[in-house]
C-alpha cells in the first residue's frame, strides 16, 4: 500500500526559537526609560497585556515589564499547551471507540509524546505572535525584560534603571502552590509549569490534587497511554462544582481507566527501586501508589516574589496575594492589581477582564466593580464542565429561593447523533421569577455552550425569552433552549389566553 | 415464584409481604435478636436490618404471623442486647456514644470488618426501637421493652456526632475518628435529623437540620419537579416510619409541597427514565424500573453493540445522573406502593411475568441485571438482603393500613423532632 506522507501543517514548522523570538527575543534592547510613564505594568501575561493595550487606546504612555516571557503562564505552561495536549488525547479517545461510529479502530499506545509536544510547541509559537514584543513595541509600548522592584510609592527599578509612573498595575500572576508532603521535595515532582517539558512519556503517573488542572492532566495522560492515579483529599473532584458535575467527572475518569482515589491524603513520598512510592491514607485505609512521575496540582498562589510591594505601601496577603478593593486598587492609591496576583478566580478570562478594568478604574471616568463580573469558567475534561454565576449553595446561603431546570444531554438529539450524550445543562433560576442566577453545563462542548448563558445573564435575558430564541437544529446548545422550555411549562397559559384561543377556534 | 402471577392484587401483596417478613425470623439469632444482613453463609448482622425487624414484629402480630408474646419476647431480647452490649471506644465494642457499629458478629454482637460507627444505620435501628416502645403498651415483658427503648434512645449523643460542625458526620471509627465523606444534598437522612432533634438528652440544635437542607437541589428533571436525590431508596427510608403527608418544613413550605409529594414525583421521574432508557439497557420500560442502592454484577466491562458498558458491584445507583449500569432492584417498585399503588403493582406484575427468577420463596433478590449475562443467564444477586425485605414489609403495611405511620405519629420524640426541625401543619 502506498503511503503518502502529508505535508506537515504549518504550525509544526514553528518551534522553540519562534516562540522565544516573539515573547523573549534574545537580542532585545530595553528602551531608555522616559522620565515618567502614565502607566507602568509589571507582568506581561494576559492581565498585563490587556492593560497595556487598553492604556494605549486611551493615549497613555506605557511601560510593560516582563521578567520571563510575554504571554504569561497561560501561553507558556497553562491553557494553551494543556489544551493542545487535551485535543490530541481526545483524538486518541475517539479512535479508541471508533467502532462505535462504524469506523475502524486503531490505537497504538502509548502515544508518541515527542510528536505531541512538537505540535504543542508549534501552536504555542503561532499564538505567541499575537503577544510578541515587536508587536507591542509597534503599538508604542515600552517593553522591558527584567526583574521589576518597587523603589518608592511611584517608581520601580528594572535592572538598575528607574521607571517612574503616575499609575501602575501589578499583574505578576501566580505560581503553583508547593506542598508540605514529607519526602516529595527529595523524590522530585512536576507541576503544571513543568509537566509538558517531559521528554520521555512516563508509564505511571500519580496526580496529587483533584482540581481542574489535576483532572484535566489525569484524563489526558491516561488517554495517551499512561497508567494514571489521581489522589484527591476531598470527597469529590472539582470541589467548587456541584455534586452531579463532579460525580459525572468521576465516572468518566474511571471509564477512561484513571485510577481515582477520593478522600485520600498523601502522607509521604519515597523512592524505592527507581520508582516513586506515595504512601496514602483514606481514613483508616492505607495504600501505596507507585509512579514514575508525580504531578502536583494543588492550586496556585499569587507571585510577588522580588517585587518589594511593601516599599510602595502595598499590602499583600500570603493566601490572597496583593490586597485590592472592589475597584482593584491596592493600598497604594496609585497602584492597581489585576489577574492571578489578586483575583480569587485564577483564569485567563478573568485576568484579561481585570486588566482592562484596572486601567479603566485608574484613568477613566466610570469605575467598575470586580464583584459585578459575570465569570464563566470551564474544566476541559471530557465531558467539559462549565459554570457561570451562582451555585445552588450560594443562593441558599443568601436565602434566595432557587429552582434548577435540567436537561440531560442524553435527551438532546445532536448529542445522541454525536455519540456525546454524557452530561447535562442545568440552569438555576430565582424561584417564581424569570431571572437566571447561574448555570452548570457538563457536555463535550460545555466551554462553548456556557457562553450563551453568560450573554443572557450579562444583558438580563430571562428564561422566557431564551425559550423563544430559535436555535439551529440539531445542536448541542439546543439543550439550553429545552431547559428554558421546561421553565415555560411551569407557567401554563392563563385562562384568558385559553379563552381567547377557544373563541378564535 | 410459585403461582404468584395468578393471584389477585390483594392476595399477591399479602403473600409478598409475608414472604419478606419471613426473612427477618429465618435469619435472626434467637439468643440476642440480631438479624443477618444477607442470607449468605457467614453474613454478619446489620443493625439497620435489626431496626426493620423490630418495626416488623408488630406488623406480624397484626396479621397473625406471630403471637404478641413471641414478638414481645424477641423484641425484649433484642433491646436487652443493645442496652447491655459494650459501648466504648475499643475497636471491638458494639457501639460508642449510644451509636452502633454498622455490622456486628451474629453471635458475639461485636463489631466486624473494622466497619464504621454508622449514624444512618443507628437511626434505622432507633426507629425500630422507638416503634417497639410505642407498640408494646401492655404488661408482662412489655413494660421492660418500653423502659429499654427509652433508655437506648436517650443514651445516643447526637451532639457528639456533629464533630463541632453544624451537620452530623456520617460515621466514626476508633482507628481514625470521624469519617470525612461529604454529605451534600437530599437523601435518606431526614429521619436521622428528626430523631436527632427529638432527643430529650442530647438534641441536635435546630440549625443542624437547616445546615443540611441548605445543600438541597430543587430541580425540574425530565418534566418532574423534585427535591433531587438519585437512588430510589433515599425517597423511601424515612417514609417507612414517618407519615409526611401534609406536614412541611421550611423548605417544603417554600416550594408548596411535602416530602410525600416529592417521593411521588421522584417515582414518576424514575418511571420516565425507565421509559426513555437512554443507555439502552435490557428490560427497562415505564413499567419496569427501580434503580437504587444495591448489589450489581461487579466491576466488569462489556463491549457490546460497539458500546462500552461498565458494571458495578454494590453501589448506590441513581436517576437520572447515574450511575446506571442496567441493574434494577426487583423489590423497589413494590416498595413504592403507598405513593403510586397502580404503577407499583403493574410494574411488579410485569417483572414477575418476564423475569420470575427475581423472586424466590416469595422474596425479592437485591439486584438483577438482564443486560449482563453470566453463564448464559441474566445476572441475579444471590440470596436476599435484609434491608430490602424489612423496607418492603413496612411500605406494604403503610399502603394497606398506615399502621406504622400511626404508631410513630404518637411517638413523642418523633413529634418533638419534627417540630424542632421546623415541621408544621397536617397531623402535627
Amino acid at each position: 500500500m502506498a503511503v503518502t506522507s502529508p505535508k506537515p501543517p504549518k504550525a509544526d514548522v514553528l518551534g522553540q526559537e519562534d516562540l522565544l523570538r516573539r515573547v523573549r527575543p534574545a537580542n532585545w534592547q530595553n528602551p531608555e526609560p522616559k522620565p515618567r510613564y502614565d502607566l507602568a505594568i509589571i507582568g506581561g501575561g494576559p492581565a498585563g497585556l490587556v492593560a497595556a493595550r487598553t492604556a494605549i487606546r486611551l493615549g497613555l504612555s506605557v511601560a510593560l515589564i516582563e521578567k520571563y516571557r510575554l504571554g504569561g503562564k497561560s501561553l507558556d505552561t497553562g491553557s494553551i499547551p494543556s489544551k493542545t495536549i487535551i485535543r490530541t488525547a481526545k483524538v486518541y479517545a475517539t479512535t479508541h471507540r471508533a467502532e462505535e461510529f462504524g469506523a475502524p479502530a486503531s490505537t497504538e499506545l502509548p502515544a508518541d509524546f515527542l510528536k505531541i509536544t512538537t505540535r504543542m510547541r508549534g501552536i504555542r509559537a503561532r499564538i505567541a505572535e499575537y503577544h510578541s514584543a515587536e508587536r507591542l513595541r509597534a503599538l508604542g509600548i515600552d517593553v522591558f525584560f527584567g526583574d521589576a522592584r518597587f523603589a518608592s510609592a511611584d517608581a520601580l527599578t528594572v535592572d538598575g534603571k528607574r521607571i517612574a509612573f503616575r499609575k501602575a498595575v501589578i499583574a505578576t500572576g501566580a505560581r503553583p502552590r508547593l506542598p508540605s508532603i514529607p519526602g516529595l521535595e527529595e523524590v522530585g515532582y512536576r507541576t503544571s509549569s513543568s509537566i509538558f517539558e517531559l521528554t520521555a512519556f512516563p508509564r505511571r503517573i500519580a496526580v496529587i490534587g483533584g482540581g481542574p488542572l489535576g483532572c484535566e492532566a489525569a484524563q489526558a495522560f491516561c488517554r495517551l497511554g499512561a497508567h494514571v492515579t489521581i489522589v484527591q483529599d476531598e470527597p469529590k473532584f472539582l470541589p467548587h462544582e456541584e455534586r452531579d458535575a463532579s460525580q459525572l467527572l468521576s465516572f468518566s475518569l474511571a471509564r477512561d481507566g484513571v485510577d481515582t482515589r477520593l478522600n485520600t491524603t498523601v502522607v509521604r513520598v519515597r523512592e524505592e527501586g527507581g520508582s516513586k512510592i506515595l504512601d496514602t491514607s483514606n481514613d483508616d485505609a492505607k495504600y501505596n501508589i507507585v509512579a514514575d512521575e508525580i504531578l502536583l496540582s494543588i492550586g496556585s498562589v499569587a507571585d510577588t516574589s522580588g517585587l518589594d510591594p511593601e516599599v510602595a505601601g502595598i499590602a499583600t496577603d500570603p493566601e490572597k496575594g496583593v490586597v485590592v478593593n472592589d475597584f482593584l486598587r491596592t493600598t497604594n492609591p496609585r497602584v492597581y492589581a489585576a489577574g492571578d496576583v489578586c483575583m480569587s478566580h485564577k483564569f485567563t478570562n478573568v485576568a484579561e477582564a481585570s486588566g482592562r478594568m484596572a486601567v479603566q478604574n485608574a484613568f477613566a471616568a466610570r469605575r467598575r466593580r470586580a464583584s459585578r463580573m459575570t465569570i464563566p469558567w470551564c474544566t476541559y475534561c471530557d465531558p467539559e464542565i462549565a459554570h457561570v454565576g451562582m451555585h445552588v449553595w450560594d443562593a441558599s446561603e443568601r436565602s434566595i429561593p432557587i429552582k434548577s431546570y435540567t436537561v440531560l444531554m442524553q435527551d438532546v438529539d445532536r448529542a445522541i447523533t454525536d455519540g456525546q450524550d454524557d452530561g447535562f445543562v442545568k440552569i438555576h433560576v430565582k424561584a417564581g421569577t424569570d431571572t437566571i442566577l447561574g448555570a452548570t453545563i457538563v457536555a463535550s462542548r460545555a466551554s462553548e455552550m456556557i457562553n450563551e448563558i453568560s450573554v443572557a445573564m450579562s444583558v438580563g435575558i430571562g428564561m422566557r425569552a431564551l425559550a423563544d430564541v430559535l436555535h439551529t437544529y440539531p445542536a448541542q446548545s439546543d439543550a439550553i433552549r429545552l431547559a428554558a422550555l421546561a421553565y415555560t411549562q411551569d407557567w401554563p397559559a392563563s385562562w384568558l389566553t385559553r379563552a381567547w384561543a377557544r373563541l378564535r377556534a | 415464584m410459585d403461582g404468584l402471577t395468578g393471584l389477585s392484587d390483594d392476595a399477591l401483596i399479602d403473600r409478598l409481604q409475608r414472604g419478606a417478613f419471613s426473612y427477618l425470623t429465618e435469619f435472626a439469632n434467637d439468643e440476642n435478636g440480631l438479624v443477618a444482613d444477607t442470607s449468605r453463609e457467614g453474613s454478619p448482622c446489620s443493625i439497620a436490618v435489626v431496626g426493620f425487624a423490630l418495626s416488623c414484629y408488630p406488623v406480624a402480630v397484626k396479621h397473625g404471623w406471630m403471637s404478641r408474646a413471641a414478638a414481645a419476647a424477641q423484641t425484649l431480647k433484642t433491646l436487652r442486647f443493645f442496652w447491655n452490649s459494650p459501648q466504648n471506644d475499643q475497636p471491638d465494642a458494639t457501639g460508642y456514644k449510644g451509636f452502633y457499629y454498622h455490622f456486628l458478629h451474629m453471635q458475639t454482637g461485636r463489631r466486624v470488618w473494622q466497619c464504621e460507627l454508622s449514624l444512618v444505620d443507628t437511626t434505622i435501628l432507633l426507629a425500630g426501637v422507638l416503634m417497639a416502645g410505642r407498640y408494646f403498651d401492655g404488661g408482662g415483658d412489655e413494660p421492660e421493652i418500653r423502659q429499654l427503648a427509652d433508655a437506648i434512645y436517650r443514651r445516643v449523643d447526637w451532639q457528639w456526632a456533629q464533630n463541632n460542625g453544624q451537620t452530623v458526620a456520617q460515621g466514626w471509627k476508633p482507628e481514625c475518628g470521624f469519617l470525612h465523606y461529604g454529605w451534600e444534598g437530599y437523601n435518606e437522612a431526614t429521619i436521622l435529623y428528626i430523631l436527632g432533634a427529638g432527643s430529650p438528652t442530647h438534641a441536635l440544635p435546630p440549625d443542624s437540620f437547616t445546615g443540611w437542607t441548605v445543600t438541597y437541589q430543587f430541580e425540574n428533571l425530565l418534566g418532574q419537579d423534585v427535591l433531587y436525590s438519585g437512588p430510589l431508596f433515599t425517597h423511601l427510608f424515612s417514609h417507612a416510619w414517618i407519615d409526611f403527608r401534609g406536614i412541611q418544613d421550611e423548605f417544603m413550605r417554600s416550594t408548596r409541597r411535602d416530602y410525600f409529594q416529592n417521593t411521588r414525583n421522584s417515582i414518576s421521574l424514575h418511571r420516565e427514565y425507565g421509559a426513555r432508557n437512554p443507555r439502552g439497557y435490557e428490560g427497562y420500560s415505564g413499567n419496569l424500573w427501580g434503580i437504587t442502592a444495591g448489589e450489581g454484577p461487579g466491576n466488569d466491562q462489556l463491549r457490546e453493540s460497539y458500546r462500552d458498558r461498565r458494571f458495578f458491584g454494590y453501589t448506590a445507583r441513581g436517576v437520572p445522573y447515574g450511575p446506571d449500569d442496567g441493574t434494577i432492584s426487583p423489590w423497589a417498585m413494590l416498595a413504592t406502593l403507598p405513593f403510586h399503588p397502580g404503577p407499583a403493582i403493574a410494574g411488579t406484575r410485569r417483572l414477575l411475568e418476564i423475569y420470575p427468577q427475581v423472586c424466590t420463596k416469595d422474596r425479592f433478590s437485591s439486584g438483577f441485571n438482564p443486560t449482563f449475562h453470566k453463564n448464559g443467564s441474566e445476572w441475579l444477586s444471590e440470596g436476599w438482603f435484609g434491608l430490602d425485605q424489612g423496607l418492603l414489609v413496612l411500605m406494604i403495611e403503610n399502603y394497606r393500613s398506615g399502621f406504622v405511620w400511626e404508631i410513630m405519629r404518637d411517638c413523642p420524640f418523633v413529634r418533638a423532632g419534627l417540630q424542632r426541625a421546623g415541621f408544621k401543619g397536617g397531623w402535627l
